[in-house]
């Protein structure tokens, strides 16, 4: 079953690279570099294969987000006391240097008694989930899956 | 910053990283943010009301 779906996958990037004189793409260097890249520096992932304009965007939405959530006063997750702070930090760790810069540089610590504050800690929180989306979309990029 | 403008941006954001995302050119990447957009926008007025009216 395995095989037969290979082989017809296999038929299929034929006949199209066939019938649209496009060369199938090899692959070429360290794959994963782009969803690392991606991970690490918003929107890098798609820039480092020459999409500057899905790659800009990318980045403005994350940092915006990330950004938006600071000046709502919203905390960065530091440690894990309980289930909760546990998937609010691993959402946080997805907005990669941004997250540790914003540890080693003090942001997000103070204890503010602000009505938008815990909006700005789930503005930070879906920042790193959408960096993480675009980083597995880099990948994809990458991979070939998606063109 | 009040609600809206912070809803307002939450929105803009998170459509375009949806459109970059979940579409292949740039006409569906396109309508597929602004429908995300004007999702995003119009639950959150809505379910603003709904809780409005039901906390009253």
């Amino acid at each position: 079953m395995r095989y037969s779906q290979k082989c017809m996958a296999n038929e299929e990037i034929k006949n199209t690279a066939a019938g649209s004189g496009v060369q199938p793409t090899t692959q070429q260097g360290f794959v994963y570099l782009p969803l690392i890249a991606g991970w690490l520096i918003p929107g890098a992932g798609h820039i480092l294969q020459g999409k500057w304009v899905r790659g800009l965007l990318l980045a403005a939405s994350v940092i915006g987000l990330f950004a938006t959530g600071l000046v709502m006063h919203g905390k960065l997750y530091a440690g894990a006391h309980d289930i909760l702070d546990i998937l609010c930090m691993a959402g946080d760790l997805g907005n990669g240097l941004l997250y540790f810069a914003g540890r080693s540089g003090g942001w997000g610590t103070e204890q503010v008694m602000v009505t938008t504050a815990d909006w700005g800690a789930r503005f930070i929180v879906v920042a790193g989930m959408l960096n993480v989306i675009a980083a597995v979309d880099a990948h994809n990029l990458r991979t070939g899956r998606k063109s | 910053m009040t609600y809206f403008p912070a809803v307002l941006i939450f929105s803009l954001c998170a459509s375009m990283v949806f459109a970059i995302t979940q579409r292949d050119t740039p006409l569906r990447m396109l309508r597929y943010g602004v429908y995300c957009f004007a999702l995003f926008v119009g639950a959150s007025i809505v379910l603003s009301w709904l809780m409005f009216l039901i906390a009253r």
